[in-house]
């Protein structure tokens, strides 16, 4: 079973990372342009786009896994940017809060925030518009449960959460937003 | 918080990677999904020379039937479990374990091998593995080797993998259409079990702890009543026999040892055993 050829699925995914002084080039699509840079291997995705890439969207809140505010897309699913290197994401596609809206025009995951007033100190909203964003990849038409469920590893402390679940369903089009409301 | 300085390399094969790890010797350690070392590694209790990163190691992803067995590639996100449909069929139990792992960030990160071999025994895999009765394949310089997932766990954090073998694959007989259950009890989501319990039913029984001593475990006890013909109560009655569970910021001792007969006949009672 050993020696299978690897299956080169994403482009750039399986060249050997090029090496100078201990340093890594790594190519990423951020936000839908190609950036390049030499990085430490043990730079975490966070720090590299926070202070290489000056995208600073993307907050830091625990630094320990657990509370999401660092959530950005890495091929399209939520990941936790505080507990990825930035070696690890070379020839990915990376999504950050700063790459969802079309110009002027929200995301109708943020639209749906604002509307539903989904944040109040607004340090976690990254984060929870990231990972909602990938929950409504996965599931277009959560229930209010699923939502609940698919947030669970980002943490709010203003809102309770109501208006963040509300802001979700919203988004999701999802006429049980009225419900929870109630 | 960032880790001390390592050496990176990827292994873009498996033979790859067990090449490395035998030209480094016990400064080396793969890197998966990261969701347990890297935590441990920015806390800088790991220190690791070189890194030696597996995860796109695609030919050890993948969910396959195989006769009477499924056979799970190591590298399987959490994510990829959970949504299996070969595993929904087949191995239910597996499926809805992978999809209580902590959040969704995480299980789109953290794999099953990574899981398995960091052989904690507050994970939430390995007792969904013990309870099925899994058999887990590794590979090192010296070729391929099978360990029954009752050797696997041998101390905290402590496996009988070798430092220069790869977890290539876990085998786990079908259970289509037996009954089962996993009670994981903690105080929020996400977090880690309490206690936990997996549990299978049918002629061959199996029920493992999460929690309750330094390893992932087999409740050998309860299996035994069960085997026996015990009721669901009467086997949950003995879930705490001959283990020594540990006391911390959750919960003592006795407390742990109350919680595994609940979660037990719960289990149980859930998973069709009268
Ligand atoms: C916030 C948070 C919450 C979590 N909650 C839970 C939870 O509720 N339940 C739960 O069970 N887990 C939980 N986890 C852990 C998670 O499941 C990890 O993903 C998993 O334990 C490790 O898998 P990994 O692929 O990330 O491994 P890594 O972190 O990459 O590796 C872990 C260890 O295994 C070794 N290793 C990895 N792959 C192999 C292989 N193929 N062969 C040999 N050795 C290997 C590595 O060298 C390392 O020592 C949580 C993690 C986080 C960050
Ligand atoms: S900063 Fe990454 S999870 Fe809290
Ligand atoms: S709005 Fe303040 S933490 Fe969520």
């Amino acid at each position: 079973m050993c020696a299978m050829p690897g299956n080169p699925n994403r482009a750039g995914g399986l060249e050997a990372p090029s090496v100078r002084a201990g340093r890594f080039t790594v190519s990423v699509q951020v936000n839908g342009e190609r950036r390049e840079g030499d990085v430490e291997p043990r730079t975490l995705l966070v720090h590299w786009l926070r202070d290489t890439l000056g995208l600073t969207g993307t907050n830091i809140g625990c630094d320990t896994s657990s509370c999401g505010a660092c959530t950005v897309l890495v091929g399209g699913e939520s990941v936790k940017s505080c507990t990825m290197l930035a070696v690890q994401a070379d020839g990915a596609e990376v999504t950050t809060i700063e790459g969802l809206a079309d110009g002027e025009r929200l995301h109708p995951v943020q639209q749906a925030f604002w509307e539903n007033h989904g944040l109040q100190c607004g340090y976690c909203t990254p984060g929870m518009v990231m990972a909602a964003v990938s929950l409504l990849a996965e599931h277009p038409h959560p229930s209010e449960e699923e939502v609940r469920a698919g947030l669970e590893g980002n943490l709010c402390r203003c809102t309770g959460y109501h208006n963040i679940v509300k802001a979700v369903l919203a988004a999701a089009g999802a006429t049980a937003a009225a419900r929870v409301a109630s | 918080m960032i880790p001390a300085p390592f050496e990176y390399k990827r292994a873009a094969t498996l033979a790859e990677a067990v090449d490395l790890l035998a030209a480094n010797g016990e400064d080396a350690k793969l890197l998966a999904g990261g969701h347990s070392l890297l935590p441990l590694m920015k806390l800088r209790l790991a220190t690791p020379a070189l890194l030696v990163d597996i995860g796109r190691v695609r030919e050890l992803s993948y969910v396959r039937e195989e006769g009477d067995h499924v056979a799970v590639g190591a590298l399987t996100r959490h994510r990829d479990l959970e949504t299996s449909e070969v595993l929904r069929t087949h191995l239910p139990l597996l499926a809805h374990v992978a999809g209580q792992v902590g959040d969704p960030q995480v299980r789109h990160r953290g794999t099953i091998g990574g899981s398995v071999a960091h052989g904690d025994p507050a994970s939430d895999l390995p007792a969904a593995c013990l309870a099925l009765g899994a058999t887990f394949e590794a590979v090192g310089p010296n070729g391929a080797r099978s360990v029954a997932a009752s050797e696997l766990f041998k101390g905290f954090l402590e496996t009988a993998l070798g430092p220069d073998e790869v977890l290539t694959e876990i085998r786990v007989p079908k259970a289509t259409g037996v009954g089962w259950s996993f009670q994981k009890f903690n105080r929020r989501a996400q977090d880690w079990a309490i206690v936990g319990v997996a549990a299978l039913a049918g002629p061959h029984p199996g029920v493992a702890m999460i929690n309750m001593g330094p390893v992932p475990l087999r409740a050998t006890a309860v299996e035994e009543a069960l085997v026996g013909g015990a009721s669901a109560a009467e086997a949950a009655a003995r879930s705490a026999e001959g283990l020594d569970p540990p006391g911390d910021l959750n919960a003592s001792p006795e407390y742990r040892r109350h919680l595994a007969q609940v979660l037990v006949r719960r289990a149980l009672q859930e998973a069709g055993v009268a």
